[in-house]
């Protein structure tokens, strides 16, 4: 593997951690729908260079995936959802921008820390692809709970699977009925929570999720 | 000339102990019969007799004799423990004194006289600054009888070498300097100052005497060669470490241990708060030094992480209160806060590079760390100095009430101005240089093999950037509300410039600024013997580099000269003003500001000290004092005023000692009742105390 | 022997003579892209001159220290611009002060211009001197966060070791530079109270910062902290182009050919950079005062970012 190849690995998957920081900064909910399309078609080139570099064509299939579904359907899916609902754009994080950030630089040292003496024996390439991976994951989860909004957890849950299928293409590959089990399952969960949304919307007017709270009388 | 090192350097203890003060004679550099550190004793116990004389002597006299007697002997103090660093000198004595299997071990090293060199030094300014001071003194005798001693305690703390001594002189120095707190009980507040302190420092005190019972371990050794010698179990030195992290920063004022210190600081006259947050607090540096670094032995890493990560918070925290004081004095003592935080960062990174065996960087480290020490006793003490002048002229203490005293009081307004400047670590002056130095460590971290230190140095190197712009911040505010603009209060508008010898002492303290500004490799080269003492390595020598700059590591990786920077920007400054001056109109006219063509008479119209720090406060406040604000506007048209309220709580105080004081309360109203017992009760109380301490007894066995 | 120190003085004259050409062409540009015809590049020294040549008036019960501070301010920019290497590394007095050190200068500058503002005791001066060093305060940590990653790249603080570690190919794509490229651009952005933290082509405004502190100046002492803001203004473009595009740096005891090319790359660098500059000023709006902490904490998290993903590439 040539000095290149690792380099240009690093920069894509770095860019897929810089972009879920990104999608914390955001505070409108079109624009954290556009970042999430930048965050897939980042993890889309990652994973094509991985398939570049490790020879391993069925990686691009999960790649073109990566870009149909997530760069650009789910996310034109979303934008429609919000129109017609007529949800409040606004993100309501839980806690302020600066908190979430340094959290959020936290868990990028506390992956990176974990990760790196642990798989000490494995390749470079595997090696930071997994640390970048947890730290995608680790961001993913940290969005769905420090916003209240049912569209931007819908949106930090995908990025988390985002996060899953880089770790699983670092790792020297994984077998395409898996990856497309995986891509249809998220298909299913989006319809599901979108339908989800729906009846929420129906029932009380927002999407809330504090307002689910509210109506098991968890109130505090 | 090369400082002359026995063999074993780096665990040098002298083995002779003699009975005998004056009997000792080291035979090496000694010019006179007397040895450095008999001669230091001789100091400390004039220092001690200066106390009982501020009242014997007549009232009249006493201060103008006191102060200037106090000056000399801290002089002479300083000077002597500056040429023992300088010669790296070691010498110990017994004095049978104190309790009978112990005596009193007095031991000279490079490192207490380091610190006596601060002593000294500090002493002797504030002696001088007091010989103006004290003359508006109300209650002389309230002050006399406790300041030289006060000293004298400090430099006892320093020189002591083994627990019982050093206790007894910490004990002396904190009592000493409660009574100077409360020399004004009279005022509002001063009592509760007191009353905090008193409980802190017992605290603190108790802290340490379990550390150091931990120390001595079974065997009850507690002269510090002894317990240097026993080797003290890993875990048990953990322990050891968080108990003097918690006894020393009590009295240095690390958070969350600080409340006292903004309390107190204050509420003493201007020359003993100067000596209290200028040099009080670094004798407390001392006791962690001399137990973390020297008794304990070599760390592991993760002892490291305590005064890092706390020093760090302490030096952000300390400036988020600085920054919304309004009280100049109280601000100043949380600046102090402030810079204790980056000492204890420093000694931490020190600690964590040592523990991976890279002693350069330590001791990079380290000499960052005691150059702070120094440099903070220069300009803390400056600074105090001349709010006591502020409130010498004015009576005001209040920055609300302050305004335009550059013009009434020229000369303290450029004083001050140069102790703002060092203390918001601007180059050239001499606070840079130990953040430079500060920050060239933190640039070394990638060595450390940790990976919790790896990403913790860096972010502590963020955390002591941002206490950096933050000083410079409330420093601003500071100097641009008590001495520029217009005055807010009438007796501001009628301050008259201070006595001489205040401005003499501010003068030689502001000097000293600018020389370790401009001379750092000088106070570095000065380091090196305690370096080898405490660390078994120096850095490399400064004082040899081309134009005296400082190049810690290697010229390539980074490099700073002050007397360049200082040379160029003189140059560069008055080779404009002369050719603007040749080449432009030299017309100059004065006229009503201009203020956007709406200039108003009224001084009320300035910016207020609440409204400087409203945009800091807006995005920092939040964290660190749950901050609140609300405005409310009148309704379009309507003529009602627009009111701005600020809510906020220290949570500190709050969340500990609030707390902490219920518990205690509590508990004290349940034991109440034991006051209320039987005879029949109370031996029965005794009598299972004393079958408790049997079964314990046979447990044991 | 001699030449070294003639290369330092010509560096010294050059980044004076050139900030305001640099200034002159960002606003040339600027008016291009407006489709206005805009002033002549030379503008700015005409309004040096005139501003020189005027009477200066101050405001009554202005101290000493409002008088004084513009030649320290302007003092202060110069050593540090001076020190940043523009055509030629390792420069004899480039030792006197690493990228630490100029950051410091630059402190130093805006603390007495900070109190220059609160001198005169008006509204206005105080507005732009809180303002300006709670600004300061955000971008300071990034400043210091991107400092660390240029040193753990390079092993030095040193401008010059900086510029010659990263001119190596061996460096390759790395994505920790390309971050603390974005960052620094954010940190220069708010440093030089350029949009959208600060227009410097606008009076009469509440959300002004650094042209409120300076209100109260006229004449010399207004021309003096005019060319200072000038000369930071071709720091930060020198410090980019010397750090992120190091190419062309003449070394020390080069030809006078190397020297030449130097000083034709460096001019190109200013150029690119002034027009880039004008270009995101057009582009973009001025945002509020308070959302400033939030665009310089994304610097500093950019900064501390490219840390931790240097850290990862290195694997250990």
């Amino acid at each position: 593997m040539s000095r290149l190849d690792f380099d240009v690995a690093h920069l894509l998957a770095g860019l897929m951690v810089l972009v879920s920081f990104l999608m914390l900064y955001q505070d409108r909910l079109y624009s954290l729908l556009n970042t999430f399309a930048l965050h897939a078609l980042a993890l889309a080139l990652a994973v094509a260079w991985q398939a570049q570099i490790q020879d391993a064509p069925h990686l691009y299939i999960t790649a073109a995936i990566a870009l149909l579904f997530k760069a650009m359907i789910i996310p034109y899916a979303l934008h429609r959802l919000i129109q017609r609902l007529g949800i409040h754009r606004e993100v309501e994080p839980v806690a302020g921008l600066g908190i979430t950030m340094v959290l959020g630089l936290a868990l990028v040292a506390l992956s990176i820390s974990v990760m790196l003496p642990v798989t000490a024996a494995a390749g470079t390439l595997a090696r930071e692809d997994l640390a970048f991976a947890l730290s995608v994951v680790l961001l993913g989860l940290l969005m769905m709970i420090t916003r209240r909004n049912a569209v931007s957890q819908v949106v930090g849950f995908m990025s988390l699977e985002n996060g899953l299928i880089l770790a699983a293409t670092g790792a020297r590959g994984m077998p395409l009925v898996v990856e497309i089990s995986v891509a249809f399952s998220i298909l299913i969960a989006f319809i599901v929570i979108g339908i989800f949304l729906f009846r929420i919307r129906e029932r009380f007017d927002t999407v809330d999720v504090a307002a689910l709270d509210r109506f098991r009388g968890d109130r505090r | 000339m090369d400082v002359p090192t026995p063999a074993g350097a780096s665990r040098r203890i002298g083995k002779a102990e003699r009975g005998d003060a004056c009997g000792y004679d080291d035979g090496e550099g000694v010019r006179t019969g007397v040895t450095l550190l008999s001669f230091l004793l001789g100091c400390v116990a004039s220092l001690l007799l200066l106390g009982p004389a501020g009242v014997a002597l007549p009232r009249r006299l006493a201060s103008a004799a006191i102060y200037p007697l106090t000056a000399l002997v801290c002089a002479a103090l300083g000077s002597s423990a500056l040429a023992a660093l300088l010669a790296g000198r070691v010498e110990d004595v017994v004095l049978p004194l104190g309790v009978p299997w112990i005596g009193a071990h007095l031991h000279l090293d490079a490192l207490a006289a380091f610190f006596l060199t601060v002593i000294g030094f500090g002493g002797f300014v504030a002696s001088l600054y007091a010989i103006g001071y004290a003359r508006h003194e109300e209650e002389p005798r309230r002050v006399l009888p406790f300041y030289a001693p006060f000293i004298a305690a400090m430099a006892l703390v320093v020189l002591a070498a083994d627990a019982f001594t050093f206790l007894l002189a910490w004990e002396t120095m904190s009592v000493t300097s409660w009574a100077l707190v409360m020399a004004h009980h009279e005022r509002p507040g001063n009592l509760l100052a007191g009353h905090v302190y008193l409980v802190v420092a017992s605290m603190g005190t108790l802290v340490l005497l379990l550390a150091f019972g931990l120390l001595a371990g079974t065997h009850g050794h507690y002269d510090f060669t002894s317990i240097r010698l026993a080797a003290t179990h890993r875990t048990l030195a953990w322990l050891v470490l968080l108990l003097v992290l918690v006894g020393t920063g009590s009295k240095a004022g690390l958070v969350p241990l600080h409340a006292w210190l903004p309390l107190a600081h204050p509420a003493a006259p201007s020359h003993v708060s100067g000596l209290m947050s200028g040099i009080m607090t670094k004798v407390a540096i001392y006791g962690f030094i001399r137990i973390a670094f020297d008794l304990l032995g070599a760390p592991v890493w993760w002892w490291s992480l305590p005064p890092l990560v706390v020093g760090a918070l302490t030096a952000v925290i300390g400036l988020l209160y600085a920054i919304v004081e309004n009280d100049l004095k109280r601000l100043l003592a949380y600046s102090t806060v402030e810079n204790i935080g980056i000492v204890f960062l420093g000694l931490g990174l020190a600690m964590a590079f040592r523990s991976g065996g890279f002693e350069t960087a330590a001791a990079l480290a380290l000499t960052a760390s005691l150059l702070h020490v120094a440099n903070h006793a220069t300009f803390k003490s400056l600074l105090f100095f001349g709010a006591g002048s502020v409130l010498d002229a004015t009576g005001e203490r209040d920055l609300g009430r302050l305004g335009g005293l550059i013009h009434r009081m020229p000369a303290t307004a450029v004083l001050f101005l140069i102790g703002t400047a060092a203390i918001s670590a601007l180059p050239p002056l001499n606070g840079f240089v130990s953040e430079w130095l500060l920050f060239q460590t933190v640039l070394t971290s990638p060595l450390l093999a940790p990976w919790l230190l790896k990403f913790l140095v860096p972010a502590a190197g963020a955390m002591l950037a941002l206490a950096a712009a933050l000083a410079a911040a409330c420093f601003v505010r500071a100097y641009g509300m008590a001495f520029l603009g217009r005055p807010r209060s009438p007796q501001a508008a009628g301050a008259n410039e201070v006595d001489v010898w205040q401005r003499l002492a501010m003068a030689l303290l502001a000097a000293a600024c600018l020389l370790l500004g401009v001379l750092p490799g000088l106070a570095v080269d000065a380091l090196r013997p305690l370096l080898r003492l405490v660390l078994g390595t120096t850095l490399p020598r400064q004082a040899t580099e081309a134009w005296l700059s400082l190049i810690p590591l290697s010229a390539r990786a980074g490099s700073y000269n002050g007397l360049i920077v200082l040379v160029f920007m003189v140059l560069a400054g008055t080779s404009a003003a002369l050719l603007v001056r040749t080449v432009a109109a030299r017309r100059m006219r004065r006229a009503p500001a201009w203020d956007c063509g709406f200039p108003t008479a009224s001084p009320t119209t300035q910016y207020t000290p609440a409204s400087f720090a409203q945009p800091l406060s807006h995005v920092f406040g939040a964290m660190a004092f749950d901050t609140a604000e609300t405005v409310a506007m009148p309704p379009p048209g309507g003529l009602g005023p627009a009111r701005f309220s600020l809510r906020s709580r220290d949570r500190i105080w709050e969340l500990l000692y609030r707390r902490l004081a219920l518990v205690v309360e509590r508990i004290a109203t349940r034991l109440n009742r034991l006051q209320f017992l039987t005879i029949r009760k109370y031996l029965s109380l005794v009598f299972a105390a004393l079958v408790l301490l049997l079964v314990l007894l046979a447990l044991w066995q | 022997m001699i030449g070294p120190y003639i290369v330092q003085g010509v560096q010294m004259c050059l980044v004076l003579v050139a900030a305001p050409l640099l200034t002159g062409l960002v606003r040339k540009a600027k008016a291009r892209l407006q489709r206005r015809r805009g002033a002549d590049v030379l503008q700015p020294y005409r309004d040096l001159l005139r501003l020189i040549r005027k009477e200066t008036v101050i405001a009554e019960n202005a101290s000493w220290l409002f008088r004084v501070a513009p030649y320290l301010i302007f003092a202060a920019t110069w050593v540090a611009a001076a020190l940043v290497p523009t055509f030629a590394t390792f420069l004899p007095f480039s030792w006197a002060a690493d990228l630490i050190a100029i950051v410091g200068l630059l402190a130093t500058a805006r603390f007495f211009l900070s109190l220059a503002g609160l001198d005169i005791g008006t509204s206005f001066g105080g507005i732009g001197a809180s303002r300006e060093v709670m600004i300061a305060a955000v971008a300071e940590p990034a400043m210091l966060m991107i400092v660390f990653t240029l040193a753990l790249h390079a092993h030095a603080t040193q401008l010059s070791t900086i510029a010659q570690a990263l001119g190596l190919p061996a460096v390759g794509v790395q994505v920790s530079l390309a971050l603390v490229l974005v960052a620094l651009i954010l940190v220069a952005l708010a440093e030089n109270a350029r949009i959208p933290v600060d227009n410097p082509a606008t009076h009469l405004e509440l959300t002004m910062v650094h042209e409120a502190m300076v209100l109260e100046y006229s004449g010399r002492h207004l021309a003096m902290i005019e060319l200072a803001t000038m000369l930071k203004l071709l720091l930060y473009i020198s410090l980019i182009g010397t750090v992120f595009v190091p190419f062309g740096l003449a070394r020390q005891g080069a030809p006078i050919a190397a020297y030449a090319w130097g000083m034709l790359f460096y001019a190109a660098k200013l150029a690119a950079g002034g027009v880039l500059l004008a270009i995101s000023e057009s582009a973009i709006a001025k945002m509020r005062v308070f959302r400033v902490p939030q665009f310089l904490g994304a610097a500093l998290m950019l900064g501390f970012l490219a840390t931790l993903l240097l850290f990862v590439a290195r694997g250990s």
